[in-house]
C-alpha cells in the first residue's frame, strides 16, 4: 500500500548535516553577541537532528520542544496526538537560540514552536534552520538555513499527497531522507505518521 | 520503515472508572500526564491547547481539592469553565440528574465532570448526555482521577518511566468499603502489575475484595515491613453509618500510622493518603510531613492527570465531529 523512493542515503544526509553545522556555526559567529546560544529540537525528528548538530557545534544548550500542545490542529489529529515532554532546563530570556526541525513544509510546527518558546521567556534572536524544505507554505515562514529544497519541479514530482519522511540515528537504524506516497486506500495520509512533514 | 496510520491510542469519550480502562490506556495517559507536568512550573503556565472549549464542574457533594483542580487543569489548557453546585440550584428544586446535565449540554459544553454522591450517577449521565463526561467521584464507586494521579505518583516516586508496576506491594489502610479511592485504586494497581494487599477492620473489609485478586489483612503490623507504598485512606464519618469500630482512639492505635510503626517499614516506603487529613488519627503529623510522604505530590500530580483527561476526552469528542 506504500511506495517509498529514497532520495538521500545515509553518506547524503551526513554531508547535509555538517553543511547545515557549517552554516549555522558561521551565523553564530557573524550575527551573534558572543553570549550564550542554544540549539533547540522540534520533536519527533527535530530534536534528534539539534543532538547531532551539538556533537560538532558545540552550543550552551540543547533543548527539545513538543509542540503538540500548540497544533492548530488539534481536533483534526484528534486521538492520534500524543503529548510528550518538553525539554528546556535553561531560561531563554535573552538567549540566541536556533529552531531545528527535520522538515518544513505548511509552516504551522514553526509557528506553533515559536508560540511554544514565547510562553517560557523572551529569546533575544531565532533562527531557523531545517534539513529539508519542501516547500507547500501556508504561513509567511521562511528559514534560514536549508539543506536540501525540494520543489514540485525536480525530485520526479513531489505532491502534497507525498510524505517526506526523515530518518537519523539513533532514534532510526539508518540516516535516509525518503518520500512515501500512500495508496488511496490508507484513511488519513500524511497527518499521522510520527516524524512526518505535517508542519 | 515509514510508519503507517495509526488506530487510535485513546478511544475513550468519558473517563467513568478505571475498571473501564485498559493497561495500556492508563499507561497512554499517565505518560501525556508526563508531558504536560511541566507546564506548571513555566512562566507562562498555559497551553491554548482546549481553546474554545467549555468544561463544567457538575458536583453534587463537597469538594475543594477536586474541583480546583480540575478548574486549575482545564484553565491550564484555555478552556472556559463553568462551575454549578447542587445546593442552590434547580436540582435542589427537584430537577433530575439527567435534565440538569441535558440543560447545561445545551449551552454548547464539551465536557461535564460530575460528583454525586450515588454510585453510578456518571455512568447514567454518559448513557444521557452528547459531550464528554468525567467522573469525580460516584458514592462509594470509583474516583479514576485521583486513582490515576496516585499511579503516577507511585510511578514517578519509585522511578517506572514506563508505568509498569510489576513487583511493587502496595496496602491500601483503612476504610475500603466506602471509599471509592481504594475501588479506583485497586483496579489500577492490579491493571499495571502491582500487588495489593488490603488492610482495614473485618467490619470494614467485605470479603469479596479477594475475589478480584486483593490480599486481605486486619493487621497492619505483619503487612507494613513488605510493603512499597502505603496508602491510608481517611476515616470518612459521613459516610459510615453504624459504629464500624469501638472508638476513634481504638482505631488509631490499630490502623494509624505511628512514628512508631513507620520504624517497622522499609526505609524508603511512599506514604500516601488522598485528603484531606485527620491528623493524629489515620496519620501522625510527623509521617504525613515526613520525608516518606508523597501526600504533596499526589496533589501537584493531581493537575497534571486531570490535564491529560480532559485533553484526551476532547481530543476524541472533536475527532467525533469532525467526521
Amino acid at each position: 500500500m506504500t511506495h517509498v523512493r529514497v532520495l538521500a542515503g545515509d553518506r547524503d544526509v551526513a554531508s547535509l548535516i555538517s553543511d547545515l553545522a557549517a552554516a549555522i556555526r558561521n551565523d553564530m559567529e557573524s550575527f551573534s553577541d558572543g553570549g550564550p546560544w542554544a540549539l533547540v529540537g522540534i520533536r519527533s525528528r527535530g530534536d534528534v537532528l539539534a543532538r547531532r548538530l551539538a556533537d560538532t557545534l558545540r552550543p550552551d544548550h540543547v533543548g527539545t520542544l513538543d509542540i503538540t500542545l500548540y497544533r492548530d490542529d488539534l481536533s483534526e489529529i484528534g486521538p492520534q496526538a500524543i503529548v510528550r515532554t518538553t525539554e528546556i532546563p535553561f531560561g531563554i530570556d535573552g538567549l540566541n537560540i536556533v529552531l531545528v526541525d527535520d522538515v518544513l513544509m505548511s509552516g504551522r510546527s514553526v509557528r506553533a514552536a515559536l508560540q511554544s518558546l514565547m510562553d517560557m521567556g523572551r529569546p533575544k534572536r531565532v533562527w531557523l534552520a531545517v534539513l529539508v524544505d519542501r516547500g507547500g507554505r501556508e504561513l509567511p515562514i521562511a528559514p534560514d538555513h536549508v539543506g536540501i529544497v525540494l520543489s514540485r519541479d525536480i525530485d520526479g514530482g513531489l505532491t502534497g499527497g507525498e510524505l517526506v519522511n526523515v530518518m537519523l540515528r539513533p532514534t532510526d537504524a539508518e540516516d535516509a531522507i525518503v518520500v512515501a506516497r500512500y495508496a488511496p486506500a490508507a484513511d488519513h495520509a500524511g497527518t499521522v505518521a510520527p516524524g512526518d512533514d505535517s508542519g | 520503515m515509514v510508519s503507517p496510520p495509526q488506530k487510535s491510542r485513546w478511544p475513550h469519550k468519558h473517563l467513568l472508572g478505571l475498571e473501564e480502562l485498559s493497561a495500556a490506556d492508563i499507561r497512554f495517559l499517565l505518560q501525556t500526564a508526563r508531558g504536560l507536568e511541566d507546564v506548571s512550573t513555566r512562566s507562562v503556565k498555559k497551553v491554548p491547547a482546549l481553546r474554545g472549549r467549555v468544561v463544567v464542574n457538575l458536583f453534587f457533594e463537597d469538594s475543594t481539592r477536586t474541583r480546583s483542580s480540575f478548574s486549575l487543569a482545564a484553565s491550564r489548557l484555555s478552556a472556559d469553565v463553568l462551575d454549578i453546585s447542587g445546593q442552590g440550584s434547580s436540582v435542589s428544586k427537584g430537577e433530575t440528574l439527567r435534565d440538569t446535565a441535558r440543560n447545561i449540554e445545551a449551552m454548547g459544553v464539551d465536557v461535564v465532570i460530575c460528583r454525586h454522591h450515588l454510585s453510578g450517577a456518571a455512568h447514567q449521565l454518559a448513557r444521557g448526555v452528547q459531550c464528554s463526561v468525567i467522573n469525580a467521584g460516584d458514592g462509594q464507586h470509583e474516583h479514576p482521577t485521583q486513582g490515576l494521579l496516585d499511579l503516577y505518583t507511585i510511578a514517578r516516586r519509585c522511578g517506572r518511566d514506563d508505568y509498569n508496576l510489576s513487583g511493587l506491594t502496595v496496602a491500601i489502610v483503612g476504610d475500603i468499603e466506602h471509599s471509592r479511592v481504594a475501588r479506583s485504586n485497586i483496579h489500577g494497581l492490579l491493571k499495571l502489575g502491582a500487588g495489593v494487599v488490603l488492610v482495614a477492620p473485618p467490619t470494614l473489609l467485605p470479603r469479596t475484595f479477594a475475589d478480584m485478586g486483593c490480599e486481605l489483612s486486619n493487621d497492619l503490623d505483619s503487612v507494613l515491613p513488605r510493603v512499597d507504598v502505603v496508602y491510608m485512606l481517611r476515616v470518612q464519618f459521613e459516610r459510615i453509618a453504624n459504629q464500624a469500630f469501638p472508638s476513634i482512639r481504638e482505631y488509631a492505635a490499630v490502623y494509624g500510622l505511628t512514628t512508631r510503626r513507620m520504624t517497622m517499614a522499609k526505609p524508603d516506603v511512599v506514604v500516601m493518603h488522598p485528603g484531606p487529613l485527620n491528623r493524629g488519627l489515620e496519620i501522625d503529623s510527623a509521617v504525613a510531613d515526613g520525608p516518606n510522604s508523597a501526600i504533596l505530590a499526589q496533589v501537584t500530580h493531581g493537575l497534571a492527570v486531570r490535564m491529560a483527561t480532559l485533553f484526551l476526552v476532547c481530543s476524541v469528542d472533536g475527532k467525533r465531529r469532525s467526521e
